[in-house]
């Protein structure tokens, strides 16, 4: 396929991991922040490719992993109401919710919709004005433009039966608030490269200044990530820390202008809860006050409540990138993805999942 | 046709009529309905005795199956539920080494489904069932009421002659054997998905439904040493060798690189996060050959437009039953892992 097998050349790879091998000298901790990184790397096996020396850590960039459990109780709650028609994206029908999921309250009768689009969301509510039509938002800042405008158009046509229930958040608060953990091991990162697209990476340039680390804007392709990876190593090894663009073909620096305007006009930003980091400011996006009357928040009662799973899921500190997920006593065992304790074996881009899929030793000898 | 319809029924000119409860009440509607569109598509002598069941000779070894098939929406591109309930069932028989010969076909009607939807159904399957070259020689209809069912389902049973002269199968995969994938993957899924979803693409991938029992059957034929075979249907690929393994208890290696999927479906599943290796199939099967007859096999397979793209993929080797592992694309390797749950496309 064009525009996608240059960047899985086999012999490039391979030079990559030759050139990145022959700039190290010591020891480095690279994270890359996005789960739709972290499944490349393991499905690709990037990282068996890396030297010894490299460590790649996974990242909280799952928008599904780190939306508190109590939005998808949430969720759950408004789905169970009469006359209710919660649309989402598919991978958060599985993510369990303190009782139940959303693929289990559509098995018992409620009306949970998949769509593949917020904009799908809105001929919902516009084929069903006898019914709340509400559209789960979740995201990173790659997401957020699409669900802005779907708030934004519902207001212009004035379809009063839409509201959106909002989970959105926002990745440079979260990068700081890694680097300013005790115990932080993380010493350059792979930026998303499609969070990028939207934001530009401006806003990382302090980061990288403040805390000395290099942050490299990486794309998902294997070549991609290899060549993010050597620019951050070439950076470490030569005592620099400033913001790279290795995602060129997508990513400029002030990003995309108009996906920025809309969301500044129907968001606003919060304070949000995170799984796995508890809470960070300035971390997330709400509804500005021009747009309060569709949040769910405002018309089913607000969000409280836990943030975390209970039990003895390790997954907040597989989201912190503390340990790996195969390092988790129940990884594979107690925890699999028919039998989740946690949530980042549910989703695609959970870390636990993507070792489970490509990684799960089953007593063969899977790897060298 | 039959006699019977020829003399008694008025002419089955009715397709801006529907399914009525009646129609599967045992009465004249009921006959009406057989006689007006399934005698006439299905005809054969067995269907003609109008008996309660079909008595056929069946000398040997015989190979039975049944499956069930719920597609939604029932057209889609490149094929439909019915042409699926047949070669469905016909590939299954394949996959016991066997030759197709007798079909059953139950349908649940909901009522309310117009008879010309329920004609072009059945018309299909009886193209299906003449290609096959397979008879539909008993059956049975029952109709529901409006809401209890996704417009029709089908349940088809076959039973067919084994030719293959040693089991055709799981238990008898060895440390070296050889595994023949007989085409492209992906494209049943994603014609599926984007009829369901209505995603509009720029070109329609058509599903590849169709019977592959006659590459089988050249296989058997040819002499070649086929030790298990497998058909791709719902887990894809993955699903397949993960279970193939299992049942054999040694473990398989694939090359990915080698593995054939359309551009385009290739396009469409990265678009919405799809692995093409969990993507059903309704036309592809694994067989998998004695090392030293893999030449012999591929030769034989790609006479078949169905699997004129087959392609050895890769091998088993002595090791834990259940693992099978492809090498990626840039040389590292990876687990293959069957499906789980349902295909769920990702946030971004």
């Amino acid at each position: 396929m064009k525009y996608r097998d240059e960047y899985r050349a086999p012999d490039a790879a391979r030079g990559y991991a030759d050139a990145i091998a022959r700039i190290t000298t010591r020891p480095w901790t690279l994270m890359e922040v996005c789960g739709g990184q972290t499944h490349a790397i393991v499905r690709f096996g990037i990282d068996q490719l890396l030297p010894e020396a490299i460590s790649l850590i996974h990242g909280p960039g799952c928008p599904v992993c780190v939306t508190p459990i109590a939005y998808i109780d949430k969720a759950l709650e408004i789905a169970a109401l009469p006359r209710v028609i919660l649309c989402t994206f598919g991978d958060m029908l599985r993510v369990p919710g303190t009782q139940s999921d959303l693929s289990a309250a559509r098995a018992r009768g409620a009306d949970v919709r998949v769509v593949y689009s917020p904009l799908e969301a809105l001929t919902v509510a516009r084929q069903n004005p006898r019914h709340e039509v509400v559209f789960f938002a979740v995201g990173f800042e790659t997401t957020a433009p699409a669900n802005a405008m779907a708030v934004y158009q519902a207001q212009r046509e004035g379809l009063g039966n839409f509201s959106v229930l909002v989970s959105q958040v926002l990745v440079p608060p979260a990068i700081r608030a890694l680097l300013e953990r005790p115990g932080n091991r993380v010493q350059g990162f792979l930026a998303a490269g499609h969070v990028c697209t939207i934001t530009g990476y401006e806003e990382y340039e302090p980061i990288a200044r403040e805390h000395g680390v290099p942050i490299v804007v990486t794309g998902f392709e294997p070549l991609d990530i290899l060549e993010g990876v050597y620019r951050c190593v070439r950076q470490l090894e030569q005592g620099e820390s400033c913001v790279e663009n290795q995602y060129s073909r997508a990513v400029r620096r002030p990003g995309n202008a108009m996906a920025q305007q809309v969301m500044q006009a129907v968001f606003q930003v919060v304070p949000r809860q995170w799984r796995g980091m508890g809470d960070i400011p300035d971390s997330g996006l709400g509804l500005s006050p021009a747009y309060r009357s569709y949040d769910a928040e405002t018309r089913f009662g607000a969000v409280n409540g836990e943030a975390e799973m209970r039990g003895d899921c390790l997954s907040g500190a597989v989201l912190r990138g503390e340990i790996r997920p195969d390092q988790c006593p129940a990884f594979g065992s107690r925890c699999t993805p028919e039998r989740p304790l946690g949530v980042t074996m549910v989703s695609e881009e959970g870390a636990c999942a993507a070792y489970y899929r490509y990684r799960r030793p089953t007593g063969g000898s899977a790897r060298e | 046709m039959s006699d019977s319809c020829d003399n008694h029924c008025p002419p089955m000119n009715d397709d801006h009529e529907v399914v009525k409860i009646a129609h599967g009440g045992g009465g004249r509607a009921m006959a009406q309905l057989l006689d007006g569109i399934f005698r006439p598509a299905f005809d054969n002598p067995w269907l003609a005795r109008q008996h309660d069941g079909a008595v056929v000779d069946m000398p040997g070894a015989m190979a039975f199956t049944t499956d069930s098939y719920v597609v939604r929406p029932l057209f889609f591109p490149g094929s439909d539920i019915g042409t699926m309930a047949v070669h469905g069932t016909v590939n299954d028989l394949a996959m016991c080494g066997a030759r197709p010969q007798y079909l059953s076909a139950g349908f649940i009607l909901e009522e309310g489904l117009p008879l010309a939807t329920l004609r072009r159904v059945v018309d299909s399957m009886a193209a299906a069932a003449l290609e096959a070259g397979v008879q539909i020689v008993t059956g049975d209809l029952k109709v529901v009421e409006r809401g209890k069912a996704d417009g029709l389902y089908i349940n088809t049973a076959g039973v067919g002659r084994v030719v293959a002269p040693q089991p055709v199968a799981p238990a008898r995969v060895r440390p070296g054997d050889r595994i023949l994938l007989s085409g492209d993957l992906g494209r049943h899924g994603v014609a599926v998905m984007t009829a369901r979803e209505k995603l509009d693409l720029e070109s329609a991938i058509e599903s590849d439904c169709a019977s592959v029992a006659p590459p089988v059957l050249a296989l058997l034929e040819a002499g070649v040493d086929v030790h298990c075979l497998r058909d791709l249907t719902r887990g894809g690929l993955a699903s397949a060798l993960v279970e193939v393994s299992e049942s054999a208890g040694v473990a398989a290696e694939i090359r990915e690189a080698d593995i054939p999927v359309r551009e385009d479906v290739s396009a469409f599943c990265e678009l919405l996060g799809l692995d093409p290796l969990h993507v059903a199939n309704e036309g592809r099967f694994i067989a998998v050959v004695a090392e030293p007859d893999v030449a012999r096999a591929v030769d034989v397979l790609r006479r078949y437009p169905v699997s004129e793209a087959a392609v050895e993929i890769g091998h088993f080797v002595q090791g834990a039953a259940g693992l099978v592992t492809a090498s990626s694309m840039i040389g590292a390797s990876r687990v293959i892992d069957r499906l789980s749950g349902e295909q769920l496309p990702r946030i971004c």
